[in-house]
C-alpha cells in the first residue's frame, strides 16, 4: 500500500469481489448491524443495497441516515488473520426514488441476478450510501484511511 | 469441449452430459440402428444458462424459502409454477443463443423436431423418471424450438419431479438437464416393445397404435397388444383394441383425432411387421445386455427407433415409490370433464339436500337418546362429505392448475398468477353472501336510529324487516353465529353478527363488484387470440372448465360448512341440556348418552407456540420476520386478530390483520374488514388466497404455526409481494 492509487485499487477490488456487506445503522444511539447484498459504483463513492421497507434497518435509516458498512474477504479460516482484507466505510444513506432508480437497479441486478424477484418487489427500497471515508485493514492490523471530500448531510432519509 | 453434440459424435464419457436416454440413442446410432437425425444439447449448456442468467441461485432461493418437508403439495406446485415462469421469461444469453441457432440450422434446416428431456440422473437402474420431465412433439422453427428447450429445462423443476427427487434423495443443487432434439418422423404406425414381459420372462410385449406414439405413451389411445415368444420370436396372442383415435401431426404440434373407418378395421401391424419390431427390441437388448423398452415408428415400410431404455420394473430391488401418485397429481382434460359432470349433477345437489334435511329436524323436540343418535348420524354425514370433498372436489381443483399452465405457457405473463384474474368473474356463493352482509351494513349506515339501537344492545325495538333480513341471511348461509354464542335466542344469537355489521357500517368497505370485469375480458380476448381456429374452441372449453373449477373451490366449502354447522347445532343443543341438567338439580344426573357422544367428538385443542417461554428459561425467543408464500400482492400494517375459533371473529375490527389456520368459508364475511390475511395453510390457490385476491388484500400463506406464533394485538406487517410477515415495531 504505497500510494493512494494502490489503496483505491485494493478497495475497488474488494468491493467488486465481495457480494455481502455488514451494514450498521442506529436507533437512538443503539447500533444495529445487518447483512446486505450490495453493489458499488465504479468510482467506489457509492454503495447500493435493497431492503424491504418493513425492516428494522430501514426504519433506523429513516430516523438517522448515518451508516457504517463493513466489507471483508474473510472465509472463516485461521489464514484470515494474515490474508483477509477488510474495509469499513462511513457515510450517509438515502432511498433512491428518482428516475435514476432504474439504472441503479439494473447495475445491482447485474451483480445479483438471483435477487430479481426480491429487488423488483414494490415493497423493497433501493438505498444508496454515499461514502465519506474508508478504513482499509490489511496484514492483521495495518490500517489506512481514505477520505472523500464531498460533504453529506446528517438528517434522516427523506429529510 | 462442445456443449452441443450430434448423436454420431457422442462418446461413452459424455453420458454425464447427455443423460442415459441420450447415451443409448448415440450408441445405437453409431451401431447402425435406424435412428432419426439427433442432436444433444448437453447439461453443460443448461448449467451455463442458469449460471449466466442468475437462474441457478434464483431457483435455489425459491426452493429454500421454506423447509421442503414443511411445504404442502399446493405450495410445491406454486413453487414449480414460479420457476417455470422464470425459465419462460428469461432470454437466452446471446452467446448461447448463437451457438444453439447455428447447430439447429445445420442439423434441422426447416425440419420440425421432437424436443425431449434427458436428465443425467434419469435412467439409473433403481429410479425411473419416466413421465416426470416433459417432451414436445412436432416443433417447427428456430424460435419455437428454443422456447421448448426452455420448457424442457423448466420441467426439471416440475412439482412431480421435485417431489420424486426429494423422495429418492437426490440433491436438487446437482440436478441438471440435457435436451435431445430429434427430427420428427411422422410415422403411420408407432408403438412400444418390451423385450421382456415383466410378468413372464419367456415372453415379450408389443403395443402399437396408428399415427404417432404420443397417444399410447400418455394413455389417450388404446393400443393393440401382442404377446411374443422370446424363444422363436412368434406371436403367442394378439388383443385387438377398439381403435377409435389416433394422434396426427398438425402444422405445429399434434392432435388427437378420430381414426378413419378403413383403418379401424385393420390392426396396425401384420404378423411380419410384429416380428420385425420384436427383432428390433431383441437386438437392442443384446446390444445393451439388458431388457429394453423400445419406442419405434413405421413410416411406410421404414422402421425407426425413437428411444430405448432399460426396463426398470424388472429390477427386484426397485423400492416401492410414489412416482405414480406424483404423476396423478396432474389430471387430464378428459378426466376433469368427467369429474365436473359428477360434481355438478350429483354431488352438489346431494350436499344441499343433506343440509336441508338436517335443518328440517326440530332438535328441541328430540329426547336425549334421540339427540345423541342424531349427533352420531350428523357426524357420519359430515364425515362422508368431507371424504367426498377430498376425493372428488380437491382433484377437480386441478382444472385451475391445468389452465394456469396452459395460460403461462402461452402468454409468459410477468405475474405467474395473472390467470387467476380470468377466473374471478364467476359468481361464488361466498361473494354473494358477503354482498348480502354489505346490504345489511348499508342499512345500518343509513339509519342512525337502527345503529344506535345496535350500539346500545337494545334489540327489543329492532325494526321487523331488518330482523327478517337477518333471519334470511342466517337461513341462507347456515347459522354462522350458532357456534359463536351457543345460544338459541335470536337476540343473543345475532349479537356477534351485529358487531361485525356495525364495524362494516362505520367503515365504507370495498365492494369487489365489477372490480375486474374489463380487465378479465381483455385478458380473455388476448389469450384466445393466440390460438389457431380448431385449437381456439379447446382453449375456450378449458377456460370454462377452469372457471367452474375455481368457483367450486369456494362453493364446495360453503356447502360443506352448512353441513358442518348442522352437526354443530346439534352439539350445541346437547351442551345446553347438559348444562341445564347440572345446574337445575331437578332432573337428577345429566344424561350419560349425551355426555358420551360429546366425549366421542374430537375437539381441537389450542395450539401452543414452539417459542413459548418455559419457566426458568433465562431467555425469550420472539419471531420477528416469518417467511411464507406470497399469495396476494400488496403491503399492509395492522393489529393481528388471531382466529382459532368462530367466537374470535366477533371482536374483529376494521383494519385488523386476519391470522388463522385456514380461512374457512364461514369466516370470509370479515374479509371486507381486514387489511391483510395470514394463513398457516400454504398455497396460492387456497380459499383464503382466492378471497384476498378478490378483495385486493395483501396475503401471505404457509406460515407454519401462524396462529400460535402471532398473538392478537401484535402489530403486524404483511408483505404480499415477498411473502414476509413482520411482527412488532422496529424498536430494539
Amino acid at each position: 500500500m504505497k500510494n493512494t492509487d494502490e489503496i483505491q485499487q485494493h478497495i475497488k477490488d474488494l468491493l467488486s469481489n465481495q457480494k455481502l456487506a455488514i451494514l450498521a445503522t442506529s436507533d437512538e444511539g443503539q447500533p444495529y448491524t445487518s447483512l446486505v447484498a450490495f453493489v458499488a459504483s465504479d468510482d467506489i463513492k457509492h454503495i447500493f443495497f435493497v431492503t424491504p421497507t418493513s425492516t428494522r434497518k430501514f426504519a433506523n435509516l429513516k430516523k438517522d441516515c448515518r451508516v457504517s458498512v463493513l466489507i471483508n474477504s474473510s472465509t472463516n479460516q485461521a489464514s484470515d488473520f494474515h490474508e483477509a482484507i477488510s474495509v469499513t466505510i462511513i457515510g450517509g444513506a438515502e432511498e433512491i426514488t428518482t428516475s435514476k432508480r432504474k439504472i441503479y437497479l439494473k447495475n445491482y441486478l447485474a451483480k445479483h441476478p438471483y435477487l430479481e424477484d426480491f429487488a423488483r418487489s414494490p415493497t423493497c427500497a433501493l438505498v444508496r450510501v454515499t461514502a465519506k471515508s474508508f478504513f482499509l485493514v490489511k496484514n492483521f492490523q495495518r490500517v489506512m484511511e481514505l477520505h472523500l471530500t464531498d460533504e453529506i448531510d446528517h438528517t434522516g432519509l427523506n429529510g | 469441449m462442445k456443449s452441443i453434440i450430434p448423436a454420431s459424435m457422442a462418446k461413452k464419457k459424455d453420458r454425464r452430459r447427455i443423460g442415459g436416454k441420450g447415451q443409448s440413442l448415440a450408441s445405437m446410432a453409431q451401431q447402425g440402428f435406424n435412428i432419426p437425425e439427433t442432436l444433444f444439447i448437453t447439461s453443460d449448456l443448461y448449467d451455463e444458462f442458469v449460471r449466466l442468467t442468475g437462474l441457478r441461485e434464483r431457483i435455489l432461493l425459491e426452493l429454500h424459502r421454506k423447509d421442503f418437508r414443511e411445504m404442502r403439495w399446493e405450495e410445491i406446485w406454486d413453487c414449480a409454477t414460479r420457476i417455470r415462469n422464470m425459465f419462460l421469461r428469461t432470454p437466452i444469453p446471446p452467446k448461447l443463443e448463437i451457438m444453439l441457432k447455428e447447430a439447429i440450422n445445420i442439423h434441422f434446416p426447416d425440419k420440425p423436431v421432437v424436443v425431449r428431456s434427458s436428465a443425467p440422473e434419469e435412467d439409473t437402474a433403481s429410479s425411473s423418471f419416466a413421465g416426470l420431465h416433459e417432451s414436445y412433439v412436432n416443433i417447427r422453427g428456430i424460435r419455437a424450438i428454443l422456447e421448448h428447450v426452455l420448457k424442457v429445462w423448466a420441467s426439471l423443476w416440475s412439482d412431480a419431479a421435485l417431489l420424486y427427487r426429494q423422495e429418492i434423495g437426490l440433491n436438487v443443487e446437482k440436478s441438471s438437464m440435457a435436451v435431445v432434439l430429434q427430427e420428427i418422423i411422422v410415422g403411420d404406425r408407432s408403438g412400444v416393445t418390451f423385450s421382456v414381459n415383466p410378468n413372464d420372462a419367456r415372453q415379450g410385449i408389443i403395443e402399437s397404435v396408428y399415427g404417432l406414439n404420443q397417444g399410447l405413451v400418455d394413455g389417450a389411445v388404446e393400443p393393440d397388444r401382442w404377446i411374443m415368444d422370446r424363444e422363436n420370436r412368434k406371436v403367442i396372442a394378439h388383443s385387438p383394441a377398439k381403435r377409435k383415435h389416433w394422434i396426427i401431426a398438425l402444422e405445429n404440434g399434434v392432435k388427437l383425432s378420430h381414426l378413419p373407418d378403413t383403418m379401424s378395421m385393420q390392426p396396425p401391424l401384420n404378423a411380419a411387421e410384429a416380428h420385425k419390431v420384436f427383432d428390433l427390441a431383441m437386438n437392442a437388448e443384446n446390444f445393451f445386455n439388458a431388457p429394453q423398452d423400445v419406442e419405434w415408428t413405421f413410416k411406410r415400410n421404414d422402421l425407426y427407433v425413437l428411444q430405448s431404455r432399460p426396463i426398470t420394473t424388472l429390477s427386484p430391488q426397485t423400492p416401492k415409490d410414489n412416482r405414480g401418485w406424483y404423476l396423478s397429481l396432474h389430471r387430464s382434460f378428459e378426466n376433469l370433464k368427467a369429474l365436473r359432470e359428477n360434481i355438478e349433477q350429483n354431488l352438489i345437489p346431494g350436499m344441499i339436500s343433506a343440509a336441508d334435511q338436517m335443518s328440517s329436524i326440530d332438535l328441541m323436540a328430540l329426547s336425549d337418546a334421540a339427540l345423541a343418535e342424531e349427533i352420531k348420524h350428523r357426524w357420519e354425514i359430515n364425515h362422508k362429505w368431507v371424504t367426498v370433498y377430498w376425493e372428488e372436489f380437491i382433484p377437480f381443483a386441478h382444472g385451475v392448475r391445468l389452465f394456469g399452465q396452459v395460460y403461462n405457457d402461452t402468454m409468459h405473463p410477468e405475474d405467474p398468477y395473472e390467470f387467476v384474474d380470468l377466473l374471478t368473474q364467476t359468481e361464488m356463493a361466498s361473494l354473494e353472501r358477503n354482498r348480502m352482509l354489505e346490504d345489511l351494513a348499508e342499512r345500518i349506515r343509513m339509519d342512525h336510529n337502527l345503529a344506535a339501537q345496535l350500539e346500545s344492545k337494545d334489540y327489543s325495538k329492532l325494526d321487523a324487516s331488518f330482523l327478517e333480513q337477518i333471519q334470511l341471511f342466517i337461513e341462507t348461509y347456515g347459522d354462522l353465529t350458532c357456534s359463536v354464542t351457543g345460544a338459541t335466542q335470536c337476540d343473543q344469537d345475532a349479537q356477534p353478527l351485529f358487531n361485525i355489521l356495525l364495524q362494516m357500517a362505520a367503515h365504507q368497505t370495498v365492494s369487489n363488484k365489477h372490480r375486474k370485469s374489463r380487465r378479465t375480458d381483455d385478458l380473455k380476448k388476448k389469450f384466445l387470440s393466440r390460438f389457431e381456429a380448431d385449437q381456439k374452441s379447446d382453449a375456450a372449453e378449458l377456460l370454462d372448465l377452469a372457471r367452474t373449477s375455481y368457483q367450486l373451490r369456494d362453493d364446495d366449502n360453503i356447502y360443506l360448512g352448512r353441513i358442518e354447522s348442522q352437526l354443530l347445532a346439534a352439539v350445541q343443543v346437547a351442551r345446553q341440556r347438559i348444562d341445564l341438567q347440572e345446574s337445575s338439580k331437578i332432573v337428577g344426573r345429566p344424561s350419560t348418552a349425551l355426555i358420551d357422544v360429546l366425549a366421542d367428538l374430537d375437539h381441537r385443542s389450542k395450539p401452543t407456540s414452539p417459542y413459548e417461554r418455559k419457566s426458568g428459561q433465562p431467555f425469550e425467543v420472539k419471531p420477528r420476520q416469518l417467511i411464507g408464500q406470497p399469495a396476494g400482492p400488496g403491503i399492509a400494517k395492522g393489529s393481528a386478530r388471531v382466529v382459532q375459533q368462530h367466537s374470535d371473529l366477533s371482536d374483529f375490527k376494521y383494519g385488523d390483520v386476519l391470522v388463522c389456520d385456514a380461512v374457512d368459508p364461514n369466516m370470509t364475511f370479515v374479509i371486507p374488514l381486514a387489511s391483510a390475511v395470514v394463513e398457516r395453510r400454504g398455497g396460492m390457490l387456497i380459499h383464503g388466497a382466492i378471497i384476498a385476491r378478490e378483495y385486493g388484500l395483501p396475503c401471505v400463506t404457509g406460515i407454519p404455526d401462524a396462529t400460535a406464533i402471532i398473538r392478537t394485538g401484535d402489530q403486524t406487517t404483511v408483505d404480499g409481494y415477498l411473502g414476509i410477515v413482520t411482527i412488532g415495531s422496529s424498536d430494539i
